[in-house]
């Protein structure tokens, strides 16, 4: 579905990702694990196109994503929940859903999402004329997760969903996205909360300045010395 | 004067500081929408004035002369001033945005302003101009008719940009741009696209705004755009820069401001200070709203949470 292949990403003389190839594949959670600065967050920009990369390719469903500009990726059927959830902090619950159907031009489609994303966060729909920075964090997330699928994605990339929330919302944002993956929407997961992240993914990877260090099972590298020394703490 | 003549007095300088202001509030929100798009004071904008005011002088006699109504020329005047922002934008200041820092773009503004101002010195002379009549309505109450209708299109362009900015997709991705550029782009929204359109709405308003002006002054300069331009710069701060509705407000303050300095202060104090004084009132304004509070009126700080 997706496929990187030998990305190279440069910020200025920063070389930020060196040579990374990964696929996820029609149906997977596949996590993208490490510590801060490993390059996590750069990979999900340049799928999207928020980043430009120096070399390399970058494939969704045949689709050469680098020369796609950012704002066409998502009539692809991918959608991106940014690190740090970058809900629009000045407008509405309900406006921020809107725009996350923007490209959408079908009014009653629009009107169903809508539906939908409250029934899956009824606490958005309470909410939904309240202005989007009045929120808690945890809301915050879950406003731009529903935004998100306001375009009906088949492939969702979020970015540090769990970041700044309490250990019990930890766990329902991560029951989200398990529900989200029960529905059919195949998930790039970037987390520093390691063990969550494997715990509900198919496979991963993990990331070390830059580049690859290991990838595979979920389940296995869960098991792995290395891995649980480094990001498991155990 | 007679408490009934002085009570007349202020109401009428009420009137005519609302005609003013929303001239003014029009100006700033070409200001205020330009700078939430894309962080730029764009200090070629009150020389749009000039170039919508141009318009009406050329365009005018012809509408006259083809037997149509002459306010039909301000249709052409929004026409000419958008095009003029979006070719600003596009031919000057994004190139500079791309590859230079926020203090090259304001620069490239300052370039823009001088560029208009001398173009226009060549192209038509530094002579001002007289524009012939757009409208000429009679007293209505014991008010100019022309003084209420100015008042009143500046408050259907206001209400109307403001439904606009509320309630359409256009208007919606508008704000979603101005808060957050990666975002909207993730959305889906053609970032680019939304700025250019912000200049056109910005820079028709200024054409909107000449026309008000030129009913009052029916004349046409190459350097009017300048005054007007930082008056209403001024309007925009007080209100908040980057907030339209602040705009509105600081553009009607404004001109109430002025009208009611130029008829006051010199009685007020024995002619000590005379009306001459009035702009230095007004950028006075500025000095002290950028002390006490640089938000403006209506600005407010938006924290991130995380």
């Amino acid at each position: 579905m997706l496929t990187i292949k030998d990305l190279h990403v440069h910020y200025g003389a920063i070389h930020a990702i060196k040579g990374i190839s990964l696929e996820v594949n029609d149906g997977e959670i596949v996590s993208l694990i490490g510590a801060n600065g490993a390059g996590k967050t750069t990979i999900l920009h340049t799928v999207s196109g928020l980043v430009k990369a120096t070399s390399g390719t970058i494939t969704y469903n045949g689709i050469n994503l680098r020369t796609t500009p950012p704002h066409k990726i998502i009539d692809l059927g991918m959608a991106h929940v940014p690190e740090g959830r970058h809900v629009f902090s000045r407008m509405t619950v309900m406006e921020n859903l809107r725009m996350g159907a923007y490209s959408l031009t079908d009014n009653e489609q629009i009107k169903q999402n809508i539906e939908m994303v409250f029934k899956s966060f009824p606490r958005l729909k309470e909410r939904a004329k309240q202005i989007a920075g009045t929120l808690s964090g945890g809301e915050q997330q879950m406003l731009a997760t529903g935004r998100a699928l306001m375009a009906n994605p088949k492939i969702l990339l979020m970015d540090e969903p769990s970041m700044g929330l309490s250990p019990i919302l930890v766990k329902e944002i991560f029951h989200i996205i398990a529900t989200l993956h029960e529905k059919g929407i195949t998930i790039l997961l970037v987390e520093q909360n390691a063990k969550m992240a494997l715990s509900i993914s198919s496979r991963a990877y993990v990331l070390e300045t830059g580049s690859i260090a290991m990838s595979g099972n979920a389940a296995e590298l869960m098991e792995d010395d290395r891995v649980r020394k480094a990001y498991l703490g155990v | 004067m007679s408490v009934v003549d002085g009570l007349t007095l202020f109401i009428q300088q009420v009137i005519n500081g609302l005609r003013v202001g929303s001239v003014y509030a029009l100006i700033a929100l070409g200001y205020t929408m330009v700078y939430g798009i894309i962080r730029l004071i764009n200090f070629a904008h009150g020389d749009f004035i000039m170039v919508g005011a141009y318009s009406l002088f050329f365009t005018v006699p012809l509408m006259i002369s083809a037997g149509m109504p002459a306010w039909l020329s301000v249709i052409i005047a929004v026409a000419v001033c958008a095009t003029t922002g979006v070719l600003v934008e596009k031919l000057a200041y994004k190139p500079v945005r791309a590859k230079g820092t926020k203090m090259s773009a304001l620069i490239t503004a300052i370039a823009m302003s001088l560029f208009l101002e001398n173009l226009a010195q060549t192209l038509f002379g530094a002579n001002p101009k007289q524009v012939g009549t757009i409208f000429s309505l009679p007293m209505l109450l014991g008010f100019s008719g022309n003084t209420l209708l100015t008042i009143l299109i500046g408050v259907v362009v206001m209400v109307g940009l403001s439904l606009y900015v509320k309630y359409t997709k256009g208007g919606q991705a508008m704000r979603a741009v101005s808060e957050d550029k990666n975002a909207s782009m993730l959305m889906g929204i053609n970032v680019n696209r939304i700025i250019t359109r912000t200049f056109a709405i910005g820079s028709g308003l200024a054409a909107i705004a000449s026309l008000m002006y030129i009913v009052q002054y029916n004349q046409v300069t190459n350097m009017m755009g300048t005054m007007l331009g930082l008056k209403a710069f001024v309007a925009a701060v007080l209100g908040g820069i980057g907030n339209i509705p602040g705009a509105m407000v600081g553009g009607l303050v404004i001109g109430i401001v002025e009208s009611l300095s130029k008829a006051y202060i010199s009685p007020l104090t024995g002619g000590i200070i005379t009306s001459a004084f009035s702009d230095a009132i007004l950028f006075g304004i500025l000095i002290i709203v950028l002390l006490v509070k640089p938000t403006g009126i209506m600005g407010e700080k938006t924290g991130e949470k995380v």
